[in-house]
């Protein structure tokens, strides 16, 4: 099984790496298409910035390659966010692989953005839960959030019920870090690498 | 529901957790990443690791702890203690920390908030405020409480979320060791004032003083260290009282 990363600015890659290595997998941290065209899964990490992030996939022309994969992808927080078709965040326009908007939580009240924390994840719809009981616990840091949508395999509630998790295709990808997430995390990481 | 974190902070020298610790099923109890594994098969909902050596290689001693953290534990933590510049919190982040701390030097140059935040992302940027009354104001302290400045603490903490701080970790030198409780009023003033998540931390006696600093103090975490390492209070325990006491927890 090889497994690659897709190398770029996001911050949590060595998290995903360490996440892969007590499943007892080797990751490959490439940019590299050739790699990344022949490995059997792909992930898609992302921390920080939307308009930095696609700024850094341009110049290594992975903005073209990703969407072309055929294999399983899984992109994880700012990863589904840049897989979405336009992000609020300094009015990005990301890689278009889910027809979908991302957009900024409102302020109101007295709810904080980011949304920082340990959060639920329901209406499960994926061999990517498979073992997970609805309502499992995630780690979430995020100011945007993807609207609900017909992709949607999970959804979250914060001041109002958003997808937390999508599937097209080849292509999944999900809002919490589940590389963060405990053992439930590792378990979903494990669901797909196992797909 | 997002649920109200707990947050066990060690303290670390020379890759050992100082301020004591007492649990005799580890193996060495100053180890701090066995010690973190405990609290996070215990239910701690992230932790906090404090470097406080103070050595020429100080980036050095961060990153291996980072790095041997980062390998074992697969929930988020923080690192601080000594963090100055954008290569320091590089290193860190790269090693695999979710998060970095930074206080005096935020307090010495606050520009370096904003530049943090542009490089790496408001997410991962901990301000830590050392707070204390001084004559019927709140001044922000700095190396390790011990400095006082003439900042006053609610201006700070505006002016830190503003500079692109994603979280503030609010601790009270007054209730700091007392164990008597969180400082709620001063948390919840600036909980409501700001829309970024404040971690309050000083005072943890009791598993009521959690109930209070997550409803009077409007605190989005708590953090405390002795009561945990001492096991005065076990996070199992404390969870399933917040959660019984009608507080949004992880179980």
């Amino acid at each position: 099984m090889r497994v690659a990363i897709v190398k770029y600015n996001a911050g949590n890659i060595r998290s995903v790496a360490y996440a892969l290595n007590r499943l007892g997998i080797e990751p490959e941290i490439s940019d590299d298409p050739e790699v990344l065209k022949s490995v059997d899964k792909v992930i898609f990490p992302g921390v920080g910035e939307a308009s930095t992030a696609m700024h850094y996939l341009k110049k290594d022309g992975l903005d073209k390659l990703l969407p072309t994969l055929v294999q399983p992808v899984l992109g994880i927080c700012l990863g589904l966010q840049l897989m979405c078709t336009h992000s609020e965040e300094n009015n990005t326009d990301c890689l278009n692989i889910f027809p979908v908007q991302v957009k900024k939580f409102p302020v109101q009240g007295n709810i904080k953005v980011p949304q920082i924390g340990w959060n639920t994840i329901h209406d499960l719809k994926s061999p990517l839960f498979k073992g997970l009981s609805e309502n499992a616990f995630m780690y979430f840091v995020h100011s945007y959030y993807a609207e609900q949508n017909p992709y949607a395999i999970a959804t979250t509630d914060y001041i109002f019920p958003y997808t937390s998790a999508i599937h097209k295709d080849n292509f999944y990808a999900v809002q919490f870090h589940a590389e963060k997430s405990g053992e439930v995390g590792s378990q979903i990481i494990e669901n797909f690498i196992r797909l | 529901m997002l649920t109200k974190r707990i947050i066990p902070c060690l303290d670390v020298k020379d890759g050992k957790t100082v301020k004591g610790v007492n649990f005799e099923n580890l193996r060495d109890a100053g180890d701090p990443v066995e010690l973190g594994a405990l609290y996070s098969q215990q239910g701690a909902d992230e932790l906090v690791f404090l470097d406080i050596t103070a050595t020429l290689e100080k980036r050095g001693t961060l990153v291996e702890l980072v790095r041997k953290v980062a390998a074992n534990i697969n929930i988020p933590f923080t690192i601080g203690g000594g963090i100055s510049s954008i290569e320091d919190v590089s290193a860190c982040l790269n090693a695999g920390a979710d998060k970095v701390s930074i206080n005096s030097s935020a307090v010495k140059n606050p520009a370096l908030i904003d530049s943090l935040a542009k490089e790496f992302g408001s997410q991962c940027i901990v301000v830590a405020i050392d707070t204390r009354h001084h004559q019927g104001i709140d001044l922000v302290h700095t190396h390790g409480g011990t400095k006082a400045t003439s900042i006053q603490t609610i201006p700070w903490a505006i002016e830190v979320q503003e500079r692109g701080a994603g979280e503030i970790l609010l601790t009270s030198m007054d209730h700091d060791g007392t164990k008597a409780g969180f400082a709620n009023v001063l948390t919840s003033a600036i909980s409501r004032r700001l829309q970024i998540p404040i971690i309050a931390s000083g005072g943890a006696g009791n598993m009521q003083h959690f109930v209070d600093v997550f409803t009077q103090g409007a605190a989005d975490a708590a953090l405390a260290a002795s009561i945990f390492h001492f096991k005065e209070i076990e996070i199992p325990v404390l969870k399933h009282w917040l959660s019984k006491e009608g507080i949004a927890i992880r179980i």
